[in-house]
C-alpha cells in the first residue's frame, strides 16, 4: 500500500516537472500571443491606411483658392436710376466687373476678343456674381467705389494650384489652356491668387460647382437630427429601461418585449427608413427631406441601443444600494431617482453617446425619407429640407470633379472629427461620474 | 417615549411591557417552495433577540418579513399575521414606506450610499420630512452618529464619502442611518459577518447600548455572539421555529433535542 501511494506521488510530481510538457505549454502560449499581436497589427495597419488616405485626400479641402480683386462697383450697371433699390441690384452683371478687375490684375489690354473674355471668365467661379452682389446688398454705400473683395477661383484653377492638374498633358486635353496657365501663374506670383482657409466649406449649401458647395445644410440638418434624437430617445429610452428593470413584473409579455428590443437593435437601418417613410411622411403627413423626420427615424433606431445600455447600467448598480434605500423607507421611485439612476448615470451617458454616434453616421434610412436632396438654402427650422453629413459625403462622392473628390474626403474628416469629439465626451463623462462602492 | 421609561426594568429577563412584535402562523413561499412553516413568536420590547440556525433555515427570511423587504422579491408570498404594536403590518392599508421607517434594517455587508457621511445619515429623515430646518437635521445627524459611536471618529470629515470608511465604521454608519428615521425596531441581518473581531466587538457593544431605546433583532451565525448580546434566542431549523426562550436557558438547558445538537455543534 505504502509503496503504491509513494509511487503515485512520484508519478504526479514527475508529470509536473516534465520539461517537454512545460516547453509545449510555453510554446503554445507564445504562439497565441503572437497571433494576438499579428491580429492587432493588421487592424492598426488598416486603420492607419484609412486615416492616411482620408487625410491626404481631404486636407486640401480646408484650403480654397481665392482672388483678391479690386472691384469697381459701377453705379451705371448696378443702380442706373440711383434709387438704391435692393431688388434692382440683382439684375446687374457682376461677373463682368469681376472679369474687368481680373484682366486689370493680369495687365491685359483693354481691347479683348471673345476667346480671351471666355478664358478670363473661366478662371472665375460662377459664384463670384453672388459674392459681389451680397457685398453690395450688405452695404449699398459702396456703389461707385473700388473695393477689394476676395472672390472664389474656378474649380479648375483651385485644382491646378493644389497640383491636381498635370501641366504636361497636351493642351487640348487639359482643363486649362496654355494662356490660362500663364495668367494663373502670374496672378499667383503677384499674390492676387492665394490659397486661404476654406470657410465656405462650412457656410455654403449645395452647388453644382465644387468651389461654392459646402456642408452648411448638412451640418444644420445633422444638428437638428441629433437634437431630436437626444430630446426624444434619451427620456423614452431611460424611462423604458428603468421600468423594465425596476418595476415590470416578470411575465410572458415582458419577456416578449425584451426579446424584441434586442432584435430591434439588429434590424437593418434601411428598414427603419421604410418605416419612417410609411408612418411619418405618408401617414402623418410630415414634410419630405425634413430633418425632423430624419430625427424621428433615427430616434426609433437609437432607442434599442439606449434601452439596452441603460438596462445594463441599472443592473450593474449593486442590489445592496437598493436594499439600503428601501431599508430606510425610500419608495421605489425615490430609490430609483435618488440612488439607482445617479449611480447608473455614467453607463447611461456612454450608451446614449454611442447611440448618438451611430445615428450621426447613419445614411441608409435618410435616403429613404428623401434627405438626399440638392438643398441650396440653409434651413432654419427642423421642418425645412436638409441633408445630413454622411448623406452629403455620399452625394459628393458620386460627382466626378476633382474638387468634389477632395470635398468628399474633407467632409469625412469633419464627420470623423465630430465622432471623435463625441466619443471623447463619453469617455470623459464616464470617468468624471464613475463612483466606486 | 413611554417605553423609554420602562426600559430600565426591561433589562430584566421578564419583559415589563408587552411584546413589540407578535407573529402568528407565518408561512413564506418562494414560488412553489415553502421557506417558512407556521412561525409564531413574540419579540420583546427594548431587548435584543437573536435568531440562530444553520444556513438556509429561514431566519433571514423571517427577519425580512418584519419590514416587508420580502415584498421586493416578486415570487415571494407571505401568509399569516405579524403585528407591530398590535397593528397588522401586512394590512393593505398600511404604508410600507412608513413601516420601514419604523423598522430599520442593517444588512450583512455594510452598504453605505456612495455619498458623504452626512448624506448617508440625513437621507432617511429628509425623505420622510422628519426635520423642519437645516439646523435640526444637523443635530439629528450628529446625535445619530453619536449613538452609533461614530461621531468621535468622523466629526471633522462629515463631507467625505461614507464608502471611504473602514468596514466596521461603515457598518456603524449604517446603524446610524437606520436609527435616523427614529425606528422602534432595528433588524440586523448578520451585521458582523463581514467585520474583524475588534469591529465586531464595537458593534456588539453598540447593540447593548441601543437596546435601551430600540427593540433589536439580530440574525447571527455565531452562537457566541447570540449568547453575548441577546436576552432571548430563537432557533430555526428547516424553515421551522424549533425553540424560543431566554438566551441563558437556550444555551444551558435547551428543551429540544435539535437545539441541543445545534448549539453543541453536532450539525450546522
Amino acid at each position: 500500500m505504502t509503496i503504491e501511494a509513494t509511487s503515485g506521488i512520484e508519478h504526479h510530481a514527475s508529470r509536473l516537472n516534465d520539461p517537454a510538457k512545460l516547453k509545449t505549454r510555453y510554446a503554445s502560449e507564445a504562439r497565441f500571443r503572437a497571433y494576438g499581436i499579428i491580429a492587432l497589427g493588421i487592424a492598426l495597419a488598416f486603420l492607419a491606411g484609412l486615416f492616411f488616405s482620408i487625410i491626404s485626400n481631404g486636407w486640401s479641402a480646408f484650403l480654397q483658392s481665392e482672388y483678391r480683386l479690386d472691384i469697381y462697383l459701377d453705379p451705371a450697371e448696378i443702380d442706373p436710376e440711383g434709387k438704391r433699390d435692393v431688388t434692382r441690384f440683382g439684375l446687374a452683371d457682376y461677373t463682368k466687373m469681376a472679369r474687368a478687375a481680373l484682366s486689370k490684375a493680369i495687365d491685359l489690354p483693354e481691347k479683348q476678343d471673345r476667346a480671351m473674355k471666355r478664358d478670363l471668365k473661366e478662371l472665375l467661379s460662377r459664384a463670384v456674381d453672388v459674392q459681389i452682389r451680397d457685398t453690395v446688398v450688405a452695404d449699398p454705400s459702396l456703389i461707385g467705389k473700388t473695393v477689394p473683395i476676395w472672390l472664389l477661383a474656378a474649380g479648375d484653377v483651385d485644382s491646378l494650384l493644389k497640383g491636381a492638374i498635370d501641366r504636361n498633358v497636351p493642351e487640348e486635353r487639359r482643363q486649362l489652356n496654355n494662356r490660362q496657365l500663364q495668367w494663373v501663374d502670374k496672378l499667383a506670383a503677384d499674390s492676387v491668387l492665394q490659397k486661404r482657409f476654406n470657410s465656405g466649406l462650412f457656410t455654403f449649401g449645395a452647388s453644382s460647382q465644387p468651389e461654392s458647395s459646402g456642408l452648411a445644410v448638412a451640418l444644420i440638418g445633422s444638428f437638428f437630427m441629433m437634437l431630436t434624437v437626444a430630446l426624444l430617445a434619451v427620456p423614452i429610452g431611460v424611462a423604458a429601461a428603468a421600468y423594465l428593470e425596476e418595476f415590470a413584473p416578470k411575465s410572458f409579455w415582458t419577456d416578449v418585449i425584451e426579446v424584441n428590443i434586442n432584435n430591434l437593435a439588429a434590424v437593418p437601418s434601411i428598414v427603419f427608413g421604410l418605416l419612417g417613410l410609411a408612418v411619418f411622411i405618408n401617414f402623418a403627413g410630415l414634410p419630405r427631406s425634413a430633418s425632423i423626420v430624419g430625427g424621428l427615424v433615427l430616434t426609433l433606431m437609437t432607442l434599442p441601443t439606449i434601452i439596452i445600455a441603460t438596462r445594463a447600467a441599472i443592473r450593474a448598480v449593486p442590489p445592496s444600494i437598493r436594499e439600503a434605500a428601501l431599508g430606510v423607507g425610500a419608495s421605489k421611485i425615490q430609490t430609483l431617482f435618488h440612488h439607482t439612476l445617479p449611480l447608473a448615470f455614467p453607463g447611461i451617458m456612454t450608451g446614449t453617446i454611442v447611440g448618438l454616434v451611430q445615428a450621426l453616421g447613419e445614411t441608409a434610412p435618410l435616403l429613404m425619407i428623401g434627405m438626399v436632396a440638392f438643398v441650396v438654402d440653409i434651413p432654419t427650422t427642423a421642418t425645412e429640407p436638409a441633408t445630413a453629413l454622411p448623406v452629403q459625403i455620399y452625394m459628393w462622392a458620386t460627382s466626378a470633379e476633382r474638387g468634389f473628390v477632395e470635398r468628399t474626403a474633407g467632409a469625412t474628416i469633419v464627420l470623423l472629427g465630430f465622432l471623435f469629439v463625441m466619443n471623447a465626451a463619453a469617455v470623459y463623462l464616464r470617468r468624471k461620474f464613475e463612483r466606486k462602492w | 417615549m413611554e417605553h423609554q421609561i420602562v426600559q430600565d426594568a426591561s433589562i430584566a429577563e421578564v419583559p415589563v411591557a408587552g411584546p413589540t412584535i407578535t407573529a402568528r402562523d407565518v408561512n413564506v413561499f418562494y414560488g412553489e417552495k415553502q421557506a417558512l412553516f407556521d412561525v409564531s413568536v413574540d419579540i420583546n420590547r427594548n431587548s435584543v433577540t437573536s435568531f440562530i440556525g444553520p444556513s438556509g433555515c429561514g431566519k433571514s427570511t423571517f427577519l425580512r418579513c418584519i419590514n416587508r423587504m420580502n415584498d421586493t422579491i416578486p415570487i415571494c408570498r407571505v401568509t399569516g399575521d405579524i403585528r407591530l404594536d398590535g397593528e397588522n403590518i401586512y394590512d393593505t392599508d398600511l404604508d410600507v414606506v412608513e413601516l420601514r421607517a419604523r423598522v430599520g434594517m442593517v444588512f450583512q455587508k455594510p452598504n453605505p450610499f456612495p455619498k458623504s457621511i452626512y448624506e448617508n445619515v440625513a437621507y432617511g429623515p429628509r425623505i420622510h420630512g422628519l426635520t423642519r430646518s437645516k439646523k435640526e437635521l444637523d443635530e439629528l445627524v450628529e446625535s445619530c452618529l453619536e449613538k452609533a459611536g461614530l461621531l468621535k471618529e468622523v466629526h471633522d470629515r462629515l463631507d467625505e464619502p461614507g464608502t471611504g470608511l473602514s468596514g466596521g465604521q461603515q457598518q456603524r454608519l449604517c446603524i446610524a442611518r437606520a436609527i435616523a428615521t427614529r425606528p422602534e425596531v432595528i433588524l440586523m441581518d448578520e451585521p458582523c459577518s463581514a467585520l474583524d473581531p475588534i469591529a465586531t466587538a464595537k458593534v456588539e457593544e453598540l447593540m447593548d447600548e441601543l437596546k435601551a431605546n430600540y427593540t433589536i433583532i439580530i440574525v447571527t451565525h455565531s452562537m457566541q455572539q447570540a449568547a453575548r448580546v441577546s436576552q432571548r434566542t430563537a432557533f430555526f431549523h428547516l424553515g421551522k421555529l424549533v425553540e424560543v426562550g431566554d438566551t441563558r436557558q437556550i444555551f444551558t438547558n435547551p428543551r429540544n433535542k435539535r437545539t441541543q445538537d445545534y448549539i453543541t455543534g453536532r450539525f450546522g
